[in-house]
């Protein structure tokens, strides 16, 4: 099963900006690489990134073959509420995974 | 008498011949793909530079993992704010990268990943802001180990 990390911080004041980083263990494999027999090797990526705050959609990003192979996502949101941040990926192969992360706003 | 030239006046001449060949080289030479691949995203719309912050190392050893990071300058208000942001190459087998959507939720307008680079080539990054503008950088990496070229 994927592994996927999250690092999200544990308080942060109302109106705070913070910052979330996210990685999962994935081969991100192109579908353009070839095995030595010549045949191509299937292509097996996360296609999608989405991060919910207490249910509302706050980022999400489409993910391409150039994404390098065990994805590392940081970007930012505000503080509003204590709650769950709520991370899925999502791609070829049925690919489904989902973390979760408190945080507490003050 | 026939004048002999010195070995540094032949190397200044060459020196000054590369330099006007860096010169006369387009500043937007982007292949076909890629502009595809951004108009397809952009539409018609006019794309201005700056605003976008496109930060890429310029030498890169591993072509597999090269930091890649972009911030657009905005306040990121409900009335103002960063919609999207693309990231596109020009010489990968692909030129789609990544797609952001945010918002004025996302505080700042910056995302960060790593991402595969092919071979040396020039990376362009556009943002989308709320008014309806776009904004664009570009950057250009030199990749000594590309990715994607290993058998498996």
């Amino acid at each position: 099963m994927a592994r996927a990390m999250v690092s999200v911080p544990a308080r942060a004041r109302r109106g705070e900006i913070i910052e979330i980083k996210a990685l999962i263990s994935h081969a991100m494999e192109t579908g353009h690489r070839r095995t030595q027999d010549g045949s191509t090797i299937p292509r097996d990526i996360i296609r999608l990134f989405v991060c919910t705050y207490n249910g509302t959609e706050v980022f999400r990003a489409d993910l391409h073959p150039a994404i390098a192979a065990n994805p590392f996502i940081a970007f930012s949101t505000i503080a509003t509420e204590s709650g769950t941040l709520a991370l899925h990926w999502t791609g070829d192969n049925g690919f489904s995974v989902t973390e979760s992360a408190a945080l507490v706003v003050e | 008498m026939i004048r002999r030239f010195s070995r540094r006046e032949l190397l200044l001449a060459a020196g000054a011949g590369l330099a006007s060949l860096v010169v006369v080289r387009p500043a937007r030479a982007t292949p076909e793909a890629m502009q595809e691949a951004i108009r397809k995203v952009a539409g018609p719309a006019r794309i201005n530079r700056g605003r976008v912050k496109l930060e890429l190392p310029p030498l890169v050893e591993n072509g597999n993992v090269v930091p890649l990071a972009v911030g657009v300058e905005s306040p990121m208000t409900e009335a103002d704010h960063v919609r999207a942001i693309h990231v596109f190459t020009e010489r990968n087998p692909q030129p789609d990268v990544l797609s952001v959507r945010l918002g004025p939720r996302a505080g700042r307008a910056r995302v960060a990943t790593r991402i595969r680079l092919a071979h040396t080539q020039t990376v362009v990054a556009i943002g989308e802001l709320s008014d309806g503008s776009w904004w664009s950088d570009s950057a250009d990496v030199v990749v000594t180990l590309a990715a994607c070229l290993e058998e498996a």
